[in-house]
């Protein structure tokens, strides 16, 4: 058999993975919801045909998402995480008995039911009695708190779709309002490499800085995303991610991580001339 | 007899002409958009194969007598007039070929100050006489409302002769007059009842929405199809019912009307009169609720006050439109005209028009849930980052205003150039108003008050966008010149 799942990194640009089944696909009220099972990658969700998570690399992105924060400031409790229904963000979170409260909000149900079914490997801890679930818009659901989390997680579909809210300037400043005032603020920043990519990271960028006094950006290696290179933002009212890293306290917690060290937590703001231009620019 | 809402006979005249695949020998020189690669590359294709000229197959606007003329019957019969006409020079033509319709040069019109622009050009162009009825203004809010019936009545009493009346049903802002009371008044006074509808479009296709001009036996309505109707820029309808004569009314038409129509409006107006016949109410029904959901939210936010139907008072605001979203901002301290710059500005977020207090947001059966979401949560930043004292804001009353002279007179008078600063107690010649919303602050003809002058400085000062001077700055004004 020769069936294969194709996706546009841009408009000139694709990347295949060879597929053995098709294992889901159904339109919820805001998304086409696929899975596969391929051959490299394990299981695959894609959204509107855009890979999302794949079972071989998501362990890169959710430790970059989820440890960078946590060794920066390793007393937070309370923390409230925007998307992500895959449930590897939350996975992540749950390994620290520090947290007592993660409050997950995510738009579409369907998405966590389909990654419950097909992919325990991420949404096995969305059960965990921390966490409270809640579905609706994101935008919504943070413009109604002020001072209340430690940590807010962005981890966002791409800046078109069900997940454009929250790339804008209302939801960071309605972000920047639900924090306390040690808050630290983590978001999928989208890639600096395609064009189209790059000017979803200008915008997040822009929309961050103005309104945290620590404002920076991250990056991983995730080969199945858009030219393999991907960023995150780190933004805060209070904690410098290099500066106030603790490794010696997030070292002796013992997590053992697949992908993240206290040596690239530092090495991982370090970033290449093109993007640091770019970044410049969305000023 | 009932007609088939499911035909649209200019898009189907359309899809037959490119079927046929007729070579053109006529205008457009784009011939189906081959000879401007730029264009239909920007455009698509598809568009500027439609756009075409007037032929025997697609009938004539200025006289039509096949697929324009079935594209008419059916809209007349979607909105229960007698007839409807197609136009493409906007609803400004509309509400102009109504006053020309109804009144000759030197005859008396009876309208409320807050018209559209469209109107008192209407009364330049034609020379009819205006008489202002004041509308309420509701203190709080400070924006004008409906006429009240006394009002009318006393002043159709004042002027027997008046031959016609004008109402905004409703205003920008959703509110509406009593239209069946003062049509009935007109009417026993043997006056005609034109209703400037460009905001109203969908009062004809949902149960839930006010009274629309057709339904209370008015003569003629101008319809803004492409406001709440869904159909391109510039397309409307004008409505006559009762005793107005179709072949005049053409003819009035046709004095400033294009005679080269342009069928991408001509079938935009067709596809969207099928598509309100069909599904207006479960449209309007969805429009209704988004409005309610994000005016609960906004009210919720602090600072803002969203409006509805609880400004009720049985004649000034006889009802609202309730799918529109206007919100007073000043108690926040900022003028609408404030917020609709941050809006824009600093969160990407275009709505319809801001004034000295409040600002609205026009929501349509195109909105996403989403997009909703967004405005909310920049109202909510805007109200956290930039809320102030409300003491410092202007106190906007109606101004009353002073006619000298008819609009049209006062057009073509002979004039003078004076510093706005410096006209106090002269003539206007020309306009001045805040663009949008488009309603006059000063009208040729009005004279011009310190008051006036006061006002006009502090829109400017506020960001509103003027206009109607021959100087674009607006710091200059022509006035009427004085005998000496």
């Amino acid at each position: 058999m020769n069936l294969w799942f194709t996706e546009d990194h841009s408009p000139h640009t694709r990347f295949s993975f060879r597929v053995e089944e098709h294992l889901y696909t159904a339109t919820s009220e805001f998304q086409k919801i696929d899975v596969f099972q391929t051959t490299e990658f394990g299981k695959i969700l894609t959204l509107d045909g855009y890979v999302m998570v794949t079972e071989k690399d998501e362990f890169i992105y959710h430790d970059m998402i989820v440890h960078v924060p946590m060794a920066t400031n390793p007393s937070i409790e309370n923390v409230l995480v925007i998307g992500a229904g895959d449930g590897g963000t939350v996975r992540e979170l749950t390994r620290y008995p520090s947290i007592k409260q993660i409050d997950m909000v995510e738009i579409d149900e369907q998405v966590v039911k389909v990654c419950q079914e097909f992919l325990p490997q991420t949404a096995a801890q969305l059960t965990d009695p921390r966490v409270t679930l809640y579905f609706e818009d994101g935008l919504k659901f943070v413009r109604q708190q002020e001072n209340t989390y430690d940590l807010i997680i962005v981890d966002s579909t791409d800046p078109f779709g069900p997940g454009e809210g929250l790339f804008t300037k209302e939801f960071y400043g309605n972000c920047y309002k639900a924090l306390n005032s040690q808050g630290i603020l983590v978001n999928q920043h989208e890639s600096a490499f395609y064009a189209e990519d790059a000017r979803g990271m200008q915008r997040a960028h822009k929309s961050i800085m103005g309104f945290f006094p620590v404002s920076k950006v991250y990056q991983a290696h995730i080969p199945t995303y858009p030219s393999g290179h991907w960023l995150f933002g780190f933004a805060s009212k209070k904690y410098d991610p290099i500066d106030d890293l603790d490794a010696n306290a997030w070292n002796a917690l013992g997590l053992q991580t697949k992908y993240y060290n206290t040596k690239l937590h530092v090495g991982s703001f370090a970033l290449p001339n093109y993007v640091k231009e770019l970044l410049t620019h969305a000023k | 007899m009932k007609l088939s809402q499911h035909r649209v006979p200019i898009m189907e005249a359309l899809q037959q002409y490119q079927e046929a695949r007729v070579v053109p020998f006529d205008v457009p020189g784009h011939k189906h958009g081959r000879g401007n690669k730029d264009l239909a590359d920007f455009l698509g294709e598809t568009c500027l194969q439609h756009d075409v000229n007037s032929m025997k197959p697609l009938d004539n606007l200025c006289h039509p007598v096949s697929v324009i003329r079935e594209a008419e019957e059916l809209a007349a019969d979607a909105f229960g007039a007698k007839h409807a006409f197609l136009l493409v020079n906007g609803t400004t033509s509309a509400v102009q070929a109504m006053v020309m319709t109804a009144c000759k040069a030197g005859e008396k019109i009876i309208m409320p100050r807050n018209v559209h622009r469209s109107a008192i050009n209407a009364l330049i162009l034609s020379g009819a006489i205006p008489i202002y009825v004041n509308p309420g203004v509701q203190e709080d809010l400070g924006i004008p409302l409906g006429m009240a019936v006394d009002e009318v009545k006393k002043t159709i009493l004042d002027h027997p002769d008046a031959k016609a009346i004008l109402i905004n049903n409703p205003t920008y802002y959703g509110i509406c007059s009593n239209l069946q009371a003062i049509t009935d008044i007109a009417h026993a006074h043997g006056m005609l009842v034109l209703v400037d509808e460009a905001h109203g479009t969908h009062f004809y296709f949902n149960d839930k929405l006010p009274a629309s001009a057709m339904s209370v036996g008015a003569d003629m309505a101008s319809i803004s199809m492409h406001k709440s109707g869904g159909s391109l820029t510039q397309s409307s309808f004008l409505l006559i019912n009762n005793a107005v004569s179709e072949g005049y009314t053409r003819q009035i038409i046709n004095l400033t009307q294009t005679t080269s129509g342009s069928y991408l409006l001509m079938s935009s107006l067709d596809i969207s009169r099928k598509n309100l016949a069909l599904h207006g109410q479960e449209i309007f029904d969805k429009v209704i609720k988004m409005a309610q959901y994000t005016r609960d939210e906004v009210n919720q936010i602090g600072g803002y006050y969203a409006y509805s139907k609880e400004l009720i008072n049985g004649d000034t605001i006889y009802d609202f439109d309730e799918s529109k979203l206007s919100i007073h901002t000043r108690q926040m301290g900022l003028a609408g005209i404030e917020v609709y710059d941050i809006l824009r500005d600093e969160y990407d977020i275009q709505i319809e028009f801001g004034d000295v207090a409040n600002i609205l947001a026009y929501i349509s059966v195109g909105d996403r849930t989403l997009d909703l979401e967004r405005l909310v949560a920049a109202l909510a930043e805007i109200n956290r980052r930039y809320k102030k004292d409300p003491s410092s804001l202007f106190d906007h009353e109606y101004i009353n205003p002073q006619i000298v002279q008819s609009p049209q007179q006062a057009f073509y008078a002979d004039k003078e150039r004076l510093l706005l600063s410096e006209s106090s107690g002269r003539v206007a010649s020309e306009f001045i108003m805040c663009y949008p919303p488009g309603i006059p602050i000063l009208a040729p003809g009005e004279r011009i008050t310190n008051e006036i002058i006061e006002y006009i400085n502090y829109c400017k000062g506020k960001g509103c966008f003027l206009t109607g001077t021959e100087d674009a700055k607006v710091d200059w004004i022509n006035v009427v010149k004085e005998d000496v």
